[in-house]
C-alpha cells in the first residue's frame, strides 16, 4: 500500500486540507463579524443632524462600511430632495 | 501601573487554566507581585491547578457584591510568596459579574501594589468570557493546532477588537499574544498536524510561544502544582521562555522540531 502510493503519490497531508479550510471560513468570518455594530447608530444620528437643515427621510442615507485589503472605507451616501423650483 | 492579561481561547479545553497558573507563577518567580482571578464563575478549577482548593474562604463574586474584601479573598500560594489567587465562586452564575465589580476589583487590586493581574478567562463568548478580557491591557490568546480551536481564537479576537475598554474608547489596542498549545513536532513533521507558522498565518498576531503536548501536564494538574515547576520538563522550560519573552526577553524556539529517536532510545524504549 505505501509502495504503491509512494509510486501514484500520496493523497494530500490533512495538515494542508485543515490550513486551506481555515483560510476560507476565517476569511469569510471576519468579513461578517467585524463589521462595528455603531452603523446603525451612526446612520440615526446622521439623519437626526442633516433633518435639521434638509427635508430627508431614513431612506436617503445610506451607510455602508467596505474593506479593501487594509483599507476600509466607510461611504456615506445622502439623496436630498428635489428643490421645489421658486 | 499594574498590568491586566487576559488568558483566553474561545474554546474550551486548549490550556488556558494550566497557562494561567504557570505563568502568573513565572511573573512572580521573576519578582513580579502577581495576581490571577478565576473568571469562570460557577465552574471554577484554578484553585485545583494551583492546589489551594481546600483554602478557598471567600470568592470574586464575594467580592464584588462587597461581602468580602479582597484580603481576605486573596489566598496565597504555597510555592511563591508574591502570588495570590482569586478564586471564582462556585455556587453563583455568570450574571453575578458586573463591569462596574470587576473595574473596582481590578483597581483595588492595583491599589495594594500588585504588578501583574492575570485574568483567567473561561470558554465560550458568554458574559465571563467577555467582562475577563474587557480591561485587558495584552491578552494571551491560546490555541491549539486544530481547526475549532483556530477559529474559535479569531472568533475571540473580533470580540477583543471590539469589545474590551481599550477598543471601546479608542486608546492603544489590546497587544495581543498568540501561544499554541499541545504541540507535536512528530505530527506536524508527518503532516498530520497544523503548524505553529500555519496558525500564526492564520491568526496573524505575534506569536509568543510553542508548549509542547506532555504527559506532564496531567501529571501537574493531578497533584495541584502549575507545570511550570515540573523541574528539568519541557513544558516547564517552554513556559519559561514564554515568560521571559512576555518580559521582552529574546529566547529562540525550543521544542519545535522533530528529532528521530536514536536507535537506543528505539531499542529501550522511553518518553
Amino acid at each position: 500500500m505505501s509502495l504503491l502510493s509512494y509510486f501514484f503519490g500520496s493523497k494530500q497531508k490533512t495538515a494542508s486540507v485543515a490550513k486551506e479550510r481555515l483560510s476560507l471560513i476565517i476569511a469569510h468570518e471576519r468579513g461578517t463579524n467585524r463589521t462595528p455594530d455603531f452603523l446603525p447608530d451612526l446612520q440615526r444620528e446622521l439623519i437626526a443632524v442633516i433633518s435639521k437643515y434638509v427635508n430627508v427621510g431614513p431612506d436617503d442615507i445610506k451607510v455602508q462600511l467596505e474593506k479593501q485589503d487594509n483599507c476600509e472605507i466607510l461611504e456615506v451616501n445622502i439623496t436630498l430632495p428635489e428643490q421645489p423650483q421658486k | 501601573m499594574a498590568r491586566v492579561i487576559v488568558v483566553t481561547s474561545g474554546k474550551g479545553g486548549v490550556g488556558k487554566t494550566t497557562t494561567s497558573a504557570s505563568i502568573s507563577t513565572g511573573l512572580a518567580l521573576r519578582g513580579f507581585k502577581t495576581a490571577v482571578i478565576d473568571f469562570d464563575v460557577g465552574l471554577r478549577n484554578l484553585d485545583l491547578i494551583m492546589g489551594c482548593e481546600r483554602r478557598v474562604v471567600y470568592d470574586l463574586i464575594n467580592v464584588v457584591n462587597g461581602e468580602a474584601n479582597l484580603n481576605q479573598a486573596l489566598i496565597k500560594d504555597k510555592h511563591c510568596d508574591n502570588l495570590f489567587i482569586l478564586p471564582a465562586s462556585q455556587t453563583r452564575d455568570k450574571d453575578a459579574l458586573t463591569e462596574e465589580g470587576v473595574e473596582k476589583v481590578l483597581k483595588d487590586l492595583e491599589h495594594l501594589g500588585f504588578d501583574y493581574i492575570l485574568c483567567d478567562s473561561p470558554a465560550g463568548i458568554e458574559r465571563g468570557a467577555v467582562m475577563a478580557l474587557t480591561f485587558a491591557d495584552e491578552a494571551i490568546v491560546v490555541s491549539n493546532p486544530e481547526v475549532s480551536s483556530v477559529r474559535d481564537s479569531d472568533r475571540i479576537l473580533g470580540i477583543l477588537q471590539s469589545k474590551s475598554r481599550r477598543a471601546i474608547e479608542g486608546r492603544e489596542p489590546v497587544k495581543e499574544h498568540l501561544l499554541v498549545t499541545r504541540y507535536s513536532p512528530k505530527r506536524v513533521e508527518d503532516g498530520e498536524m497544523l503548524s505553529y507558522k500555519d496558525v500564526q498565518e492564520l491568526l496573524r498576531i505575534p506569536l509568543i510561544g510553542v508548549i509542547p503536548e506532555s504527559d506532564d501536564v496531567l501529571q501537574a494538574s493531578n497533584q495541584g502544582t502549575p507545570a511550570i515547576h515540573l523541574k528539568d520538563s519541557d513544558v516547564a522550560t517552554a513556559y519559561l521562555d514564554v515568560v521571559a519573552r512576555f518580559l521582552d526577553e529574546d529566547r529562540p524556539l525550543r521544542f519545535v522540531a522533530y528529532e528521530k529517536p536514536g536507535l537506543l532510545k528505539r531499542l529501550f524504549g522511553g518518553k
